[in-house]
């Protein structure tokens, strides 16, 4: 019986040790972790539950059978974040590269049904090679399983991945439909066809790190949400993230103990607003001083920083923001920043995580590489997100709503809940001086004419009070007191029901 | 006495005025300019009078101006501050011409006080000690000796048209007095052309110390002991204190006496200060006088008892003095921070903005017996203008010893949050911690000796950095605990938080034990030494407050990427607090240089260039503004990102440039 016993666990030690020592030497002489390791870092102590440890592969082509390390490749299991349940996978690199194979494809999709059935978040951390090309198609149908569950599972249940390594070829494209991509800065790169296809296709000569590392994806792609220094980091930021949001869809975004005054009034706020319009100022400082202990979990900071997207808490329950951002391009919304907003708004409202909306918007970005890049459609997007979102919305405009771009930053039309406007809002058709120059063109001529025209529209229009006569605005606030008017309207909105009418799903333009 | 008084200044002196002046029952006026509409004097008034735009040429030196807003609003007595129009000759005489009362000394002591050779003169006539030397004609080296023997060495032999460091020689003895002179005189001629030279007393281990007067109009005159502002970076004083750690009861004496001797013979009345030098073995030389009140006038007040504005303004209104001299005792020590929006890491350039958090220390008695006060013309979410001077605030501690009045100056500093701009607390404290300040061997060359490569950062000593590696601890148990009661947890399953942990900063670990109890934690170290954490502190708070093993800390912590960033004693920390298996995978981590960042300004979006702040070949620091791009009609500074030099300027201004066009180039 005794001998029995000690199998299991001589058993259970080969496994743990994945492509043996000397491999995992070489990995961290990368200054990369193991894939226990890093489940390790992202869980509670002790809450890991393995499962599938001594599957092993079935291919037996290129004398493949000789090697059948037990585990094939990934650590899949469940354990808890600050107790609150997870499934995770974790490729390991350390057997046949982290490559994927049919068995290792079976253990990330086992765990995935179990999560979409069981309502917890998945968590990936990709170090992998590519496909088992000694399995052939075997291995691109592991993929597509695992992509088939990704889809089922958006908006399901919460999916982050976390490239810790390569992920290259086809495997990008299920870190792609999670809600979330977190990227290793210098260890992790992600490409559809690496430098050398590159190079032989088109005569780009690019290296693996400036082709898809995680300064590429942050800044330009956009196809990461944010980047870490190394895997410590990586993963105790992926567990504060993990504290922000709801398990499932059928769960409202958790609530913890919070240490702060939800009617704190914050002074410093009423000059937040310089006197000069054409001044920018950092909209960040507001969202600090609204957010519960000035915690703010900002999401693709990197990336069209016109636009601030993050979670903070109010009470202790998640909401998500999005900001205009006056300190770039003016806060105006072009393709890039409605694009990363309008996603994050459907991440929220996917996840019953109320939005906050900060507004200083002076209209959308003319220009003809705009228009090219089709402007029109990707704006699109984000007023559809917002019109569409059935979770509480508050708004705050706090300086310049302009234009269409006032309707769609979560304007009263479109659902919004609760819309404030601070003294120093300004919500209009346009700037008054664009505005002068269109009503009066035939006194452009006369400055003196101009300047009082330009004076009167602005006497008439740049404030908060001809919308707020319309009841567009439901209320102007002094700005000191905005953390104790939102904290209450969210409040006041936390039993809020509001359904859409039945359909398949919207064609939202993509 | 007055009923309202206007007051000719602006930010915390103006503010500080207007504080005595509310407690004598007197209306105040404060003015401003375009740039202090908000200011925190024009709220505490209680009239205020638009005077100009921004430039203090435009508005707080036009003496015009002040006197509309005296017709304007009746004041019946102006106190200048210090600065501006405050040692302005013409001013009073204005004042004096409309029957406006100046609250400091009559014009004539202005006068003869404001030219320094004048001021030696007279000085000398009133038996003042002045810097011995011969301003003469010198013939030869022979007589160059002579006059050296006569004044002492060592002496300082200076080409009258010298600067710069150009012909000047310092001689020990009579030997290098002849050479000196010898190469002085040729290097002067040379350099420029006119080879006379003088010979003065080198000071040897000076010390800048000043003597606080105050005189009424019936002839009295006190001394209110001394300040000593050897403190100074470049000129510009950073740190003094009363009484001076240097002086001895015959020199105070003297130095007071002689001070007051001056002030009678020019006829002198309301509070000046009377500057000398001091050398190593308590030789004081006449500087010079300032007939107003000074920045650091704060300490004198707290040593002395005497609030030293009301004093001015009962002197202006005919009042004789209420005290002798013999009612004039030091009472314990006081220390002044001057709080620059200057940026230390960046070579004390000056940094402007918004105050996006202020929170000055508590004034008042402090819980051990001390002393805080702060002058301030600032609030939060105030703004600090470029078109004036870059002082925040004068943090001053008292204590009963000089170590005391240090101590409470730590935790004071520790306490003081300001953040949006860039300033020298840091720097201030790093000072406070310095063995040779805290010994008070001091020297005008304090900064320049001690920090000669500019301020770095502070690297706590040893013992400090297990105190905070201890709170740190306790501190982030208290954390992590909150992570754990977060909504939907499986029950029966929770996390438990662990006692073990290791905390990592300033590039060392401490491995800790906590043990938690109702009234706060034991630390256990892996030495087997044990430190007591009590602390209120909450997630969330900027400030905490700890005592550690009875002892008061106080540390300024924020959540950074993977830890916390901890700030206090000058020291700018990252922490971390890792469970022991965290902290074993993250020994695995690279250590990763910083990345080099380009040498290229890249134009962050399309716009155009309405500024170029530099030129090609200007050195630049850190955070300098280099252009200003236009986009959206909104005005973008673009600032160093590290220093550097300028190679080349692409851009021009009026120019548009595109996203990533080069807009310069570093070395």
């Amino acid at each position: 019986m005794k001998d029995i016993l000690k199998e299991l666990e001589s058993r259970r030690e080969t496994a743990r040790l994945g492509g043996g020592q000397r491999r995992i030497d070489a990995q961290h002489a990368k200054g990369k972790l193991t894939a226990r390791e890093r489940i390790e870092l992202l869980l509670d102590e002790g809450s890991f539950e393995e499962f599938d440890m001594f599957v092993a592969h079935r291919c037996t082509d290129f004398g493949m059978q000789q090697d059948r390390p037990a585990g094939d490749g990934v650590v899949t299991g469940w354990g808890t974040v600050n107790g609150r349940m997870v499934y995770v996978f974790s490729q390991d690199f350390t057997v046949f590269g982290g490559s994927l194979s049919e068995t290792h494809a079976q253990k990330i999709c086992k765990i995935m049904d179990m999560a979409i059935q069981n309502g917890a978040p998945v968590i990936g951390l990709n170090d992998s090679g590519g496909a088992r090309i000694q399995e052939g198609v075997a291995s691109l149908a592991g993929y597509a399983d695992v992509f088939q569950r990704n889809i089922m599972a958006s908006g399901v249940v919460p999916q982050i991945s976390v490239i810790m390594g390569p992920c290259a070829g086809g495997a990008v494209y299920s870190p792609a439909m999670t809600d979330f991509i977190f990227m290793v800065r210098d260890s992790s790169y992600m490409f559809v066809t690496g430098p050398d296809v590159v190079k032989t296709v088109t005569n780009e000569i690019v290296t693996a790190e400036e082709l898809g590392g995680a300064s590429t994806h942050t800044k330009k792609s956009s196809v990461a949400d944010g980047s870490f220094e190394n895997d410590v980091e990586a993963l105790i930021e992926v567990r504060r993230l993990i504290d922000f949001l709801p398990l499932n869809n059928r769960e409202k975004p958790p609530v913890r103990p919070f240490f702060d005054e939800p009617g704190r009034i914050e002074d410093s706020l009423d000059t937040l607003i310089p006197d000069n319009p054409n001044t920018p100022y950092d909209m960040k400082e507001l969202i600090l001083k609204i957010a519960d202990e000035g915690d703010f979990y900002e999401i693709q900071q990197d990336f069209a920083k016109n636009i601030i997207t993050g979670f903070i808490r109010l009470e202790g329950q998640t909401v998500g923001v999005v900001a205009n951002q006056p300190m770039v391009l003016a806060g105006c919304l072009d393709i890039d920043s409605s694009r990363k907003a309008a996603r994050f708004v459907r991440f929220c409202d996917a996840f019953e995580i109320p939005i906050l909306t900060l507004v200083d918007v002076p209209g959308f970005l003319p220009g003809t590489g705009q228009e090219y890049g089709g402007v029109i459609k990707h704006g699109a997007k984000l007023l559809f997100a917002y019109g569409e979102a059935t979770v509480p919305k508050v708004t705050v405009i706090t300086r310049k709503a302009y234009g269409g771009a006032y309707d769609v930053m979560a304007s009263k039309h479109l659902r919004g809940d609760f819309n404030y406007a601070w003294p120093t809002a300004e919500i209009a058709v346009m700037g008054a001086k664009g505005a002068v120059e269109i009503l009066y063109r035939s006194e452009l001529g006369d400055k003196e004419k101009i300047a009082a025209r330009t004076k009167d529209y602005e006497d008439r229009f740049a404030n908060p009070f001809v919308a707020a006569e319309k009841g567009f605005i439901d209320e102007v606030i002094q700005p000191r007191s905005t953390r104790r008017r939102v904290s209450r309207a969210f409040a006041s909105l936390r039993n809020k029901k509001l359904t859409n009418p039945w359909k398949k799903h919207d064609n939202i333009p993509l | 006495m007055f009923k309202k008084i206007l007051i000719a200044n602006r930010g915390e002196i103006a503010c500080r005025v207007i504080k005595s002046a509310r407690k004598m029952g007197i209306k105040t006026v404060a003015v401003y300019s375009d740039a202090d509409r908000n200011a925190l004097h024009v709220k505490m008034a209680d009239e205020a009078v638009h005077i100009g735009p921004p430039p203090a040429n435009q508005s707080y030196i036009v003496i015009d101006k002040i006197m509309d807003a005296i017709r304007q609003t009746g004041a019946e007595a102006v106190h200048p501050g210090y600065g501006f129009l405050s040692e302005n000759m013409k001013f009073a005489e204005a004042l004096e011409k409309e029957g406006v009362i100046f609250v400091g000394p009559p014009s004539p002591a202005i006068e003869s006080m404001g030219d320094k050779i004048t001021s030696k003169k007279i000085a000398q006539e009133a038996g003042v000690s002045t810097v011995p030397g011969y301003m003469g004609l010198i013939a030869d080296a022979e007589e160059a000796v002579k006059i050296s023997d006569e004044i002492g060495y060592p002496v300082m032999i200076k080409a009258s048209a010298g600067g710069g460091g150009k012909g000047m020689r310092i001689a020990w003895n009579a030997q290098e007095a002849r050479e000196g002179f010898e190469s002085s005189k040729n290097e002067a001629a040379n350099s420029f052309g006119d080879d006379r030279i003088f010979i003065e007393k080198f000071v040897t281990q000076p010390r800048h110390i000043e003597i606080q007067v105050l005189a009424d109009k019936h002839g009295n005159c006190v001394y209110l002991h001394e300040r000593e502002c050897s403190i100074q970076r470049r000129n510009q004083k950073v740190i003094e204190e009363a009484p001076s750690p240097f002086l001895d009861e015959a020199t105070r004496k003297a130095m007071g006496e002689q001070a007051c001797a001056l002030a009678k013979a020019v006829g002198y009345t309301s509070a000046g200060t009377v500057e000398f030098i001091v050398d190593g073995n308590r030789n004081f030389y006449f500087l010079e006088m300032n007939t107003r009140l000074q920045v650091e006038h704060p300490v004198t007040e707290l040593i002395t008892g005497v609030d030293l504005v009301e004093q001015m303004i009962r002197v202006a209104n005919g009042e004789p003095l209420p005290f002798k001299q013999e009612d004039l005792k030091i009472n314990g020590w006081a220390m002044e921070s001057r709080l620059y929006a200057e940026d230390p890491y960046r070579n004390f350039l000056p940094s402007i903005g918004r105050l996006t958090r202020y929170r000055p220390p508590v004034e008042g008695t402090t819980q051990h017996g001390g002393i805080v006060r702060n002058d301030t013309g600032v609030y939060e979410g105030g703004e600090i203008s470029m078109y004036y001077d870059p002082m925040i605030a004068k943090l001053c501690t008292w204590g009963p010893t000089r170590a005391a009045a240090i101590e409470e100056m730590r935790l004071a500093l520790d306490t003081f949050e300001v953040e949006g701009i860039g300033h020298n607390l840091p720097f201030c404290a790093a000072v406070m911690d310095h063995p040779k300040f805290v010994s008070g061997d001091i020297t005008t060359a304090f900064i320049a000796e001690e920090f000669p490569e500019g301020f770095n950062g502070v690297a706590l000593p040893g013992a400090m950095l297990r105190k905070v590696a201890a709170a740190a601890a306790a501190m982030n148990r208290v954390a992590e605990i909150r992570r754990a009661r977060v909504s939907g947890r499986m029950d029966n399953h929770e996390r438990k938080v662990g006692d073990d942990w290791v905390v990592v900063l300033q590039g060392e670990e401490f491995p800790v034990a906590i043990r938690a109890d109702r009234g706060g934690a034991t630390v256990a170290f892996a030495d087997g030494a044990a430190m007591r954490v009590e602390s209120d502190w909450t997630p969330g708070q900027t400030l905490a407050r700890i005592l550690v093993d009875g002892q008061p800390l106080v540390l300024k912590v924020e959540r950074a990427t993977g830890g916390y960033r901890v700030r206090l004693r000058g020291a700018d920390l990252k922490v971390h607090v890792r469970s022991p298996r965290q902290a074993e995978l993250a020994r695995l981590m690279p250590e990763k240089l910083p990345p080099d960042t380009s040498k290229l300004l890249l134009c962050p979006m399309p716009g155009l260039i309405v500024k170029l702040a530099v030129e090609e070949g200007d050195e630049v620091f850190e955070g300098q503004a280099l252009c200003t791009v236009e986009a959206m009609k909104m005005e973008n500074i673009l600032r160093a990102e590290k220093k550097g030099v300028i190679k080349k300027i692409n851009a021009s201004v009026g120019g548009s440039m595109a996203v990533d066009d080069v807009i310069m180039e570093f070395e």
